[in-house]
């Protein structure tokens, strides 16, 4: 889908004070940018090896975040609303699985139904099956969420519906925190699969149990592969849907013009039920990757994911498919990376001085189209 | 859980009414009231329980041996919520209205800090089972509250006795420490374990914190495998122990974890955690006697929903020491009228009580021994008892 260009309608007289500003701006950045590259190539140099295990933990929330930022950029794109109970659909889905593997053992039907198939065949069976009803479930909760909050509020501000989401989000955090859902607690997360780690030093050996990897290693699990995988798929079969396809090319009218659509005889509301189906879609596989990938869930865990992959798709530049992609992988080396060489509690802090950076030095991202936007 | 309500509503009525009945009938043994205040409600209701059914046991106990130097204890049970304003009301309530001098509770540090300003003023003793902040006893200008006491150590005592169990017992030399730094108690003991780890000659290799809304510690966890320490300490509640410590075990990482009392839970995931250690109150696999005979009067007395025996949990028990630390002082002194006679009675109490041997320093904090647990995949298993 393509960056919205809607015509300017008010042009700033202060473009004097403007360009004086920009200069002492840039400057400031520049020297951030170099302060950043020094740090991390001094630290590279120093220590290989942590710096590539510290990469590959960045590698793996970039690859989730991308996942969830591709919710918010679509449905951006489309009706020009931040979706912010994405991220708690994110958490739903997590949850879903949860209840899937832990209550239904949802994930050992193929062993239970067919004992002769290989156990290996059967466990990414099961796997699969808990993703997709997982996937599902978040399709119906957003598709209903679309439906009650954000359709009876389609021709009103667009503030209005921004309330209405942050209202929706609050609702599921704190509905989800009652008892009788999923508790305030933490909960450990029951895998519907083994982790197999592997580490790297002279080829790729296989990390024993109970052992650690000899010194200099750099270590990386299956779930890092599978949540890359997923990540790439989910990428590939977008550009392929919104491009290739009938419902892409509806989807790219309906975000160029809703009203034009409507007269070419496109049924602009099922477009946008379906942007919503497919980013939530997206969401629920983010969920449960997240936790198969970290191990506890809470009914507040998607706050956090969901404004660091919010942030994501601003800097890749809101609307825009690839650079949400590109953004969320940013935001994920950003964040292992102050995590390793500065603080873990600074991560945070980086990640939405990030935002404000993108806001102030080019608020469409980096594949957005610069200045049509409106304010 | 809806049964268990009703249960322990009726429970609460019937002392009501036992405690009025009392206070009716004047003429044969004379009577000796002490209030229990305890977080029936609000919070963290399962604390109050444990907390009133710890302190009634003890109270039974005494009354069957024949009450407090000839007195029959009547216990007062009301619901302080673990909230300052209920707690305020239910004491002045106790204070005024039943003329109670002695106050088993509050659990929470919070409610029982302004309790014991009223005790202060009011001249009336408050012995606390598990509030752990330091300012229960201590008054802002650093001086001892007269009639304020505690049964459980102090927060940073956890600190030392980690760092002594470490040093001692694992052979530790180095460590790493994990801390929440916006959590005091996760503070309180990381640094009281800084200090203690390194005064016993061993080295800090490494110190990083977290906050408590994070999920992903890889970074974290690839630092300490770089630096490879005997143990790591992550004094923090048992849901960001389950998250480390299974990360940890997928890393490879084999250095021992030890914490504090957070660990202490029902959700501790004891496969991720198994192999660490952390420092607690009590432990009921304790051979001692005095753990042996309390467990089973406290499970001869407090059964299940399924009505198997109830396992006193370190709120009971302290709860229990708590009272029994009352009664054996009041033994002491001779009197249950003379507060004062009582107070100095308490300070210099020697009592082997079912969390250890306890005696009081000028604080009014027991210096006793702790528990060491040790997490199997098989469940929380005693390692041993470390005295500071």
């Amino acid at each position: 889908m393509q960056q919205v260009s809607t015509p300017s309608q008010t042009s700033l007289p202060l473009v004097k004070t403007h360009t004086r500003l920009a200069w002492v701006g840039q400057l400031f950045f520049i020297v951030l940018g170099l302060a950043v590259v020094y740090i991390l190539g001094k630290n590279l140099i120093s220590n290989p090896t942590l710096f590539a295990n510290i990469f590959i933990s960045g590698l793996q929330l970039g690859f989730v975040y991308a996942m969830i930022a591709l919710g918010y950029t679509m449905v951006y794109g489309i009706v020009k609303l931040i979706n912010f109970a994405h991220g708690d659909v994110f958490m739903v889905g997590a949850f879903v699985s949860y209840f899937a593997v832990t209550r239904f053992n949802l994930h050992q039907w193929p062993l239970a139904v067919f004992p002769a198939i290989p156990p290996m065949v059967g466990v990414v069976i099961g796997s699969i099956s808990v993703i997709i009803l997982s996937m599902l479930i978040c399709i119906m909760l957003a598709v209903t969420i679309e439906r009650v909050a954000y359709k009876p509020l389609r021709d009103a501000p667009r503030i209005a519906a921004l309330i209405t989401a942050i209202g929706v989000s609050f609702f599921l955090e704190y509905f989800g925190a009652l008892n009788f859902v999923f508790s305030p607690r933490f909960i450990p997360y029951e895998r519907p699969f083994e982790v197999v780690a592997w580490y790297i030093k002279g080829g790729i050996h296989q990390v024993v149990p109970g052992t650690q990897p000899p010194d200099g290693s750099i270590t990386f699990s299956n779930i890092l592969l599978i949540i890359m995988l997923a990540s790439v798929l989910v990428q590939i079969f977008l550009q392929f849907l919104v491009k290739r396809t009938k419902i892409g090319v509806a989807m790219r009218a309906a975000s160029y013009d809703k009203q034009a659509a409507r007269l070419m005889g496109i049924d602009v509301d099922s477009v946008i039920s379906f942007t919503f189906a497919i980013g939530a879609a997206f969401a629920g596989l983010g969920g449960v990757l997240y936790a198969i990938a970290y191990s506890s869930i809470w009914s507040q865990l998607g706050i956090l994911p969901g404004l660091k992959a919010f942030v994501a798709a601003v800097l890749g530049g809101i609307g825009s498919i690839p650079g949400a992609f590109v953004g969320a992988l940013i935001m994920g080396q950003a964040e292992s990376m102050t995590m390793g060489y500065i603080s873990t509690p600074m991560r945070d802090a980086v990640a939405f001085t990030i935002l404000i950076i993108v806001l102030l030095i080019r608020p469409t991202g980096i594949f957005g189209e610069p200045e049509k936007e409106k304010a | 859980m809806r049964s268990l309500k009703v249960l322990s509503l009726f429970v609460i009525l019937s002392m009501i009414l036992v405690a009025c009945g009392g206070t009716g009938s004047t003429g044969g043994a004379k009577e000796l009231k002490v209030a229990i205040l305890a977080p029936l409600s609000g919070p963290v209701p399962t604390f109050g329980v444990s907390t009133r059914d710890g302190a009634l046991l003890a109270i039974e106990e005494w009354n069957a041996k024949g009450g407090v130097n000839g007195y029959t204890i009547v216990p007062i049970v009301e619901d302080s919520q673990c909230t300052p304003e209920p707690a305020v009301n239910a004491m002045n309530k106790v204070v005024d209205q039943d003329g109670v001098k002695f106050v088993i509770g509050e659990v929470c540090s919070k409610a029982t800090i302004p309790i014991s300003e009223i005790g202060t003023e009011k001249k009336v003793i408050v012995i606390s089972g598990t509030s752990t902040a330091e300012a229960v006893t201590v008054d802002a200008n650093g001086n001892t509250k007269p009639y304020t006491f505690r049964a459980c150590f102090i927060d940073a005592f956890q600190g030392l006795v980690g760092a002594k169990f470490a040093t001692e017992k694992l052979g530790a030399k180095t460590t790493f420490i994990m801390l929440d730094q916006a959590n005091d108690y996760v503070k309180g003991l990381a640094e009281e374990f800084e200090k203690n780890f390194t005064a016993m000659g061993g080295t800090v290799v490494g110190k990083e914190s977290y906050t408590a809304k994070d999920t992903d510690f890889s970074t974290i966890l690839a630092k300490i495998a770089e630096a490879k320490p005997d143990v790591v300490y992550l004094p923090d509640y048992y849901n960001i122990v389950n998250l480390v410590t299974k990360q940890a075990k997928e890393k490879g990482i084999t250095s021992a974890f030890l914490g504090g009392d957070g660990w202490d839970s029902a959700d501790l995931d004891v496969v991720a955690a198994a192999g660490g250690y952390f420092t607690n109150h009590y432990s009921p696999d304790d051979p001692r006697p005095e753990v042996v005979n309390f467990l089973a009067a406290y499970g001869a007395k407090y059964k299940n929903d399924d009505g198997t025996a109830k396992v006193p949990d370190a709120l009971a028990t302290l709860a229990y020491d708590a009272a029994n630390m009352l009664f054996t002082a009041m033994t002491t002194a001779g009197t249950v009228e003379d507060v004062d006679k009582v107070k100095t009675a308490l300070e210099g109490i020697k009592i082997n009580a079912v969390s250890g041997a306890i005696t009081l320093d000028a604080k009014h904090n027991p210096v006793k021994a702790a528990a060491i647990l040790a997490v199997t995949a098989e469940g929380v298993k005693f390692e041993a008892s470390i005295a500071p």
